[in-house]
């Protein structure tokens, strides 16, 4: 009888979930990763000389605050433990790899002039064909080396701040994050000396005293210029890949769980100390990964005033802004927030909106027009109107600004903090709540529509 | 040495009052409320820049000097002005989030810091470029403790070198004496008064209070409005201080009302005797660490102890750690 139930069940198991062969797993695995590097090639080998200098700094800066966002949303979205001090993570990357690549860089080639192939480079050069020229180089191997050593130092940090948290929960752990995150700028000013820039002396000094001189309270400049929209793109995609994995994973559901109900959670028997110091370890690791690709930024002089707690401010910000616990709402809040004080600087270009909010504000419409007013069909058409509406008040500002010659962009700020309150005032939840985009009950209502016109034949 | 600590002890006492001041506002707002309010360190900035406005505004700032009775109109004018401009921000920007998430309210207090901070730096409020505050309170030198003169032997080399006496200015003792004054009339009016009674029984559990007849929303106000006068008189006690004054947007003001926040923390956040506590621990513990130990380390010395007080006492120096109930 039992032996017969078993089968049964061995049966019906394996014609349900029949494990894949190895090989077929293994191209489930990696398969996404490899076409996120491709895709991060062809993007900077081939789009880039599209988008000119200026977009392209602006895209460089999305795959870094992209990184940073979705990898807060690891400990503060999933975990629910609230941390302040993520531009730290940031600091200590960033300052491992600038110490790997700069004086690694004068051992291996004698001095620190970027040494990458067309994968690294953001000068645009448009005579020369993408295949006449190396796409990578002896330089970019150390710099990967560099951004994979910046994460693991940065998540051994994490793991020492991870540790309060067996101890402190919600706002006290998110002081001690902050303390942390100052502690570590103020030792990085204060116990740093000014960066070598002799060659005959950095050839003199030991290796393991590099670590002292990475710039003090001036900051570490001279750095070669790595990142580009390859690293900077790649990482981004690759970090958003594991957090859709983590999230799915047992790990994921366990982080979640925490956040939910941290007492039920251990009473499941979960791990919560354990697995809150692991999502530390792992939100810090990536963060190292940003500040590396960070300090090797154009335009970017590392200094550790910088990346202080209005830093990791910022982003928090786009976590709560994109939906805590989402990590296409944090990715797309990173995108929201970088753009907005470049475009704000620049009225001409936020005149454009006009053009580009009447497909969403008419769209809206006819959609609202049409809904059976059901709250699940009027969700997109209230979301499209809502973009319209906002583009075409920045619009009218920026309309308003041109004609009366005033600088928007000294407004910036002041725009930026009152849209952070409205925001919090009128949706509370952020942009997409706990959702992915994907996810297919955010489209529901949609979708339900698209079937009622199919069905009728073309009429609501 | 002597001189040296003692100058220490009172450099720490006179700022270590000054961060108490803050502290008091973070901790009745973490009390009632349960929520940092970050955009309390800039309602202290603009205590600061007000009084210089005001100090400016009626001519006291050129060489004639400020009449004796400049101080304390300029004081109790920037106290008003913040305490309406707290009661503004409250109404505005915090009042319609009372039923959300308290890491919405902690966004929004981001928001409202960044806002305060860059309408400070505009053109027509005060603009990004640093101040020079003028003398309004009275200074002297009170008395002069200890130091001795240089030491020279007969050839003119140097037996023991000169020590500078430590000596005790009038504008120290006014300001710390301000200060102990507004927390003795706070500790008064919470402890021994009907509102403070109220303002105790919406802190510890804000629905049962208003089911015993308390309008918590007009608490909640008031506690507001105190929160900013305080913070308003320590900007001015610290621009009479430290005469240098800022553009508003500057770091190390959020840093010394991060400061202030830890302060309230050390002492048990919700707790006003131990933001008072906690002020003092903060002041003193920063000078003598910059006396004996250098002053880059300034802020970390404060940062590990908030660390150290809250792995060793999470409720902090005077709070009570609470029991979860399941």
């Amino acid at each position: 009888m039992i032996s017969r139930v078993t089968t049964a069940i061995s049966n019906s198991a394996s014609n349900a979930l029949k494990a894949p062969s190895p090989g077929a797993a293994l191209v489930r695995a990696w398969a996404p990763v490899f076409a996120l590097i491709i895709a991060a090639m062809l993007v900077q080998v081939f789009v880039k000389p599209l988008l000119g200098d200026f977009f392209a700094k602006v895209a460089l800066d999305i795959g870094i605050n992209i990184v940073l966002a979705v990898s807060l949303t690891m400990v503060n979205g999933f975990t629910g433990q609230f941390s302040m001090g993520h531009a730290a993570f940031m600091a200590v990357g960033g300052y491992s790899a600038a110490t790997i690549v700069y004086y690694g860089s004068f051992r291996l080639f004698g001095d620190a002039q970027m040494a990458g192939g067309i994968l690294s480079s953001m000068v645009s050069d448009p005579d020369a064909s993408v295949w006449s020229k190396p796409w990578l180089r002896m330089g970019d191997g150390v710099f990967l080396a560099s951004i994979l050593a910046g994460g693991v130092v940065s998540a051994a940090c994490g793991y020492v701040v991870g540790l309060p948290s067996l101890r402190l929960k919600g706002d006290y752990l998110a002081i001690v994050t902050l303390g942390f995150g100052e502690i570590v700028r103020v030792l990085i000013q204060a116990l740093t000396t000014d960066a070598l820039y002799d060659p005959e002396e950095i050839a003199n000094t030991a290796w393991y005293r590099f670590p002292k001189f990475i710039g003090g309270a001036l900051g570490f400049s001279m750095l070669p210029f790595y990142n580009s929209l390859f690293w900077s793109l790649g990482l981004a995609g690759l970090t958003m890949l594991f957090a859709i994995r983590l999230k799915r994973s047992t790990f994921g559901r366990a982080f979640l769980s925490i956040r939910e109900d941290e007492i039920a959670a251990e009473a499941m028997g979960i791990n919560t100390t354990k697995l809150k110091i692991r999502a530390f370890v792992i939100a810090a690791f990536f963060a190292g990964m940003a500040g590396a690709l960070f300090a090797h930024t154009s335009g970017v002089q590392l200094n550790a005033g910088e990346l202080g707690f209005q830093k990791s401010f910022d982003i928090i910000i786009m976590v709560v802004l994109g939906g805590l616990g989402s990590i296409s709402g944090a990715a797309i809040a990173a995108v929201i927030l970088t753009i907005l004080p470049e475009a704000l600087r620049n009225p001409a270009f936020l005149i454009q909106g006009y053009y580009v909010s009447i497909p969403f504000v008419v769209g809206g419409a006819i959609l609202l027009s049409i809904s059976k007013r059901a709250k699940a069909e009027t969700t997109i058409p209230k979301f499209l109107l809502t973009i319209g509406g906002v583009l075409i008040l920045l619009a009218t500002a920026a309309l308003i600004a041109k004609s009366n010659d005033i600088d928007l962009g000294r407004y910036r700020m002041i725009f930026y903090a009152l849209a952070l309150i409205v925001m919090m005032i009128v949706r509370p939840q952020g942009l997409l709540s706990i959702n992915e985009i994907w996810d297919r009950s955010l489209w529901h209502g949609f979708m339900v529509w698209i079937k009622a016109i199919t069905r009728s034949g073309g009429k609501p | 040495m002597f001189e040296t600590f003692l100058q220490a002890l009172f450099n720490g006492l006179a700022v270590g009052s000054l961060y108490a001041l803050i502290a008091l506002g973070y901790t009745m707002v973490y009390g009632i409320l349960k929520f940092i309010n970050f955009a309390h360190s800039d309602v202290f900035v603009l205590g600061a820049w007000i009084s210089y406005e005001i100090a400016k505004k009626a001519g006291w700032a050129g060489a004639a000097g400020a009449p004796w009775y400049a101080g304390v109109f300029v004081l109790v004018a920037s106290m008003f002005l913040c305490a309406v401009i707290g009661f503004t921000i409250e109404r505005l920007a915090y009042k319609p989030l009372r039923k959300a998430p308290r890491l919405n309210v902690l966004i929004t207090a981001i928001g409202v810091s960044l806002l305060l901070q860059n309408v400070g730096q505009l053109d027509f409020i005060f603009g990004t470029r640093p101040q020079g505050m003028p003398v309004l309170l009275k200074d002297a030198e009170l008395a002069a403790i200890g130091g001795s003169p240089e030491v020279t032997a007969a050839d003119g080399s140097v037996l023991k070198a000169a020590v500078p006496a430590v000596i005790v200015r009038l504008v120290d003792v006014i300001g710390g004496g301000t200060a102990l004054v507004l927390m003795f009339a706070l500790d008064f009016l919470v402890f021994h008064t009907r509102l403070g009674r109220a303002m105790r029984a919406v802190s510890h559990n804000p629905s049962t209070a208003s089911l015993m007849g308390v309008n918590v929303d007009r608490v909640i106000s008031i506690t507001f409005i105190i929160g900013a006068a305080l913070a308003a008189a320590a900007g001015f006690l610290y621009s009479q201080k430290y005469s240098g004054l800022n553009q508003p947007a500057a770091a190390g003001w959020v840093l010394l009302g991060l400061k202030a926040f830890v302060a309230a923390v050390v002492g048990g956040i919700g707790n006003i005797r131990g933001a008072m506590l906690g002020g003092l621990l903060i002041g003193l513990l920063e000078f003598f660490g910059v006396t004996y130990f250098g002053a880059e380390l300034r802020d970390v010395y404060v940062f590990a102890l908030l660390i150290l007080v809250l792995l060793f006492r999470p409720g902090g120096l005077l709070g009570k750690a609470t029991i979860e109930k399941v």
